[in-house]
Order: structure tokens, then sequence, then C-alpha cells
């Protein structure tokens, strides 16, 4: 379509102030709250009009993939960036391009009162652009949301399985949440990596975070102790609380060759006797 | 062809695998070592697979055979120095080497090969006494 057959560049060019006023007014009556403060709406909306117009003066107004459209998608990106980070709804956020609708119909209705067939015509282009843009804006607002949750969801599994060192040779894992496939691998790899690091011998799995055991957990728990033994290393688990114990009996896991004890402190004792170590108290 | 030399230190064999371990240099080990035990009339072997990255299920089973054949020859056997990756692949392949000694490296295997020996001497001593 020529520039010259569609009026919305047109307006967009010379109404630009008034449109903007018109159309903040309404963005104000449609509920922002306090988490965005309207020097900053109005500079974002300033812009995306600036490059609304810019955009729309090239030919293909429908397809938002183009090279013309880069800056306002680029535009669009941030803006629901921080509107997923400033905590709004997806809603909330698409209701920013929507509400530009009511300004910019009621100037194609003063433009083109009297030609019903192109007033018709020209909103139903803008509708369309208009909408495709809300979409878009939606879409990277999920975007961004996702990224956060995934972002979320590594960080606590970095977190929660540290890999300390207790004592010459003797490293433990005091692991806290539940044990799923993935987990177990990240701590088992963690922690095969550090006893190759530190030609620990001895290894203490502290479970007292681990709120229930199944035969899931259990499985898990096997293939661990197994993998360090094969690396050369001992195993003792630690850390298991009476109900705990009744489960795995109950379940029938056969916890046979594998060191098991109540607590970390039992555990730590033994490990120091298996390495040779005595701790004694100072006689007073 | 290739082998995987077979170094004699003292009692003890040592092998150190540094390429990528494939079947038929599996079989070949399996028969030299074998063979070696018998001629030199070795106490012990030591299998270092620290360099060995890539493991598979029949791999996994040559170094369980090799363990259970020293030992039947009167040979203690110790792998030592296997990479996490490997240790892992090996669980997940449900091989879980039972009877294989293991050790983190070729000091500690050394030692525990030492000890092991040692202990086997003084039981058969005081078997004659």
């Amino acid at each position: 379509m020529a520039a010259g057959q569609s009026r919305t560049p047109g307006i967009l060019k010379t109404y630009s102030a008034e449109l903007l006023d018109e159309w903040l007014k309404g963005l104000n009556e449609s509920g922002q709250d306090g988490r965005i403060s309207a020097s900053e709406l109005r500079a974002q909306a300033r812009e995306f009009l600036q490059l609304l117009e810019e955009a729309s003066r090239h030919e293909d107004m429908d397809d938002l993939e183009s090279a013309e459209w880069t800056p306002i998608r680029e535009f669009l990106d941030g803006v629901s960036r921080s509107r997923a980070i400033q905590g709004f709804t997806s809603a909330q956020t698409a209701t920013f391009i929507f509400s530009l609708k009511k300004p910019l119909f009621s100037r194609l209705q003063t433009e083109l009162g009297n030609d019903g067939l192109a007033l018709a015509a020209e909103m139903w282009k803008a509708t369309e652009l208009l909408d495709s843009l809300g979409l878009y804006t939606v879409k990277a607002f999920q975007k961004s949301r996702e990224d956060i949750i995934n972002r979320q969801q590594q960080e606590m599994l970095e977190l929660s399985t540290p890999v300390v060192k207790l004592w010459e040779g003797v490293l433990a894992l005091p692991m806290i949440g539940t044990l799923d496939s993935a987990r177990t691998q990240i701590v088992m790899e963690s922690l095969l990596q550090r006893i190759v690091e530190t030609g620990s011998e001895i290894a203490i799995i502290d479970i007292t975070g681990v709120p229930t055991v199944d035969t899931l957990v259990a499985q898990h728990l096997l293939k661990t102790v197994t993998a360090i033994r094969l690396m050369g290393a001992d195993c003792i688990i630690s850390g298991i609380r009476p109900q705990i114990a009744q489960t795995i009996v109950h379940l029938g896991v056969d916890l046979q060759g594998v060191t098991t004890k109540a607590t970390l402190a039992d555990a730590l004792t033994l490990a120091l006797r298996r390495s040779g170590f005595a701790v004694t108290k100072n006689k007073v | 062809m290739d082998r995987i030399p077979i170094l004699r230190m003292g009692d003890f064999l040592l092998v150190t695998i540094q390429v990528d371990m494939h079947d038929r240099l599996a079989m070949t080990l399996q028969d030299d070592l074998t063979g070696m035990i018998e001629k030199t009339g070795a106490r012990g072997v030591l299998i270092d697979i620290s360099a060995l990255e890539v493991v598979d299920s029949f791999i996994g089973r040559m170094i369980a055979n090799i363990s259970g054949m020293s030992r039947i020859l009167d040979a203690r056997t110790v792998v030592v120095g296997m990479q996490p990756a490997v240790a892992i692949t090996l669980v997940e392949l449900g091989l879980t080497l039972t009877g294989v000694q293991t050790a983190l490296n070729v000091e500690r295997g050394m030692q525990m090969l030492r000890v092991a020996i040692a202990e086997k001497e003084s039981a058969n001593a005081s078997d004659q006494e």
C-alpha cells in the first residue's frame, strides 16, 4: 500500500502532541497505579508514538518482522521487560498499547468523518496494527517472565547444593529440599567433582533437610553412594530422622552396605576414626 | 595393532589406560594381563583409569571381569582414578562393579594393595604355625 493511501501516518505526525495527551489521559483513567511514575509513562508513550510514526511511513504496515519495525520491536521488548520486573500483569502491559486506539480512532473520525468507507478501512488497518503490536508486547512480557523463572530455578539449584569440607579428607553435603532426578544429578556431579579435586576419602550426605524419602529418592541416594564407591571413596548417609527410618523400612528399601548414621556428628566421628584421627578433651 | 602397556613394579602390575578403550583393546588387555600375572606371579594389579573419559557397558563389564580373573589368579586388583562422569555412567548403566576394589589415586591404590597383601601373608603365616 502506498503511503498516500493510508492516513494514519499523517495523523500520527500532525497530531502527535494531542494524541499523546489523550492517550495518557486514557492510561491514567484505566488505573495505572504508583508503580510507574507519570513522567516515565509520558516518556515511554512519546517514544512509542515517535517510533510508530517513523515505522508506519514505510510500505508494509502489516509485517512486524520486517526491518522497518525493528526499533519499535526493541522498544516494546524493553518496556515489557521493565513491566515484568515491576510486577505488572500481562493485561496491564497490553493495555498500554491497546489504549492508544481510542484517541487514534477519534482523530481518524474527525479527519475522515464524511467518508464512511474510507473511515472503516482506515480503522481496520489501525486496529490490525495496534492489535499485533499489543500481542507482541504480551509475548515479550511472557518471555521475560519465563526468563526470570528459569533464572531463579537455576539459582535455587545451585544454592541448595553446597559441598563443604568438614575435615582433611572429609566432605559433607547437606541436602535441603525435595530430591528429584535433575537435582540428584547436579548434587551427584558436584560432589564427585569435589571428591576428585580434594582427594577426599570420605563423603557424608546429610539428609536432615529432605522432607520426605520415597523409593525414588532412596534409589537416587543409592546411586550416588555407588558412584562414590566406584571412584574409590566412602560414603556415609546421616541425618535420618525416626520417621524417615520407619518409611525406609516400610518401603522395603534395601540400604544394606550403606553406612548410615542418625546425626551428622555421629557421621563425623566415624569419619575421623576411619581416617585415623582421635578427638580428645583437654584435662582442666 | 596397539596394546595397553603393562608395567611391572616389584610384586605389582601397573596398567595405565591412556587411550579410549574399544572392545578389541579391552579383549587384548584381558589376555595380556592374565598372561602377565601367570608369568610374573604378581600379587597385585593396579588399573589406572584416570584418563578414561568414555565407557560403555562392555568396557564396564570388562573392568569387572579383569578384576575377577586376577582374583582367581591370586592377585588383588584395585581400580583407581575413576572420573565422576564415568562413575555416573556406570551407575546409570546398572553396573555397580560389586567386588571390585576402588581407590581415588595410584598412591592410595598402592597403599591399599600393600595392606591387603601384608594381611594375607600374616594370615598365611599364622595358618602354617
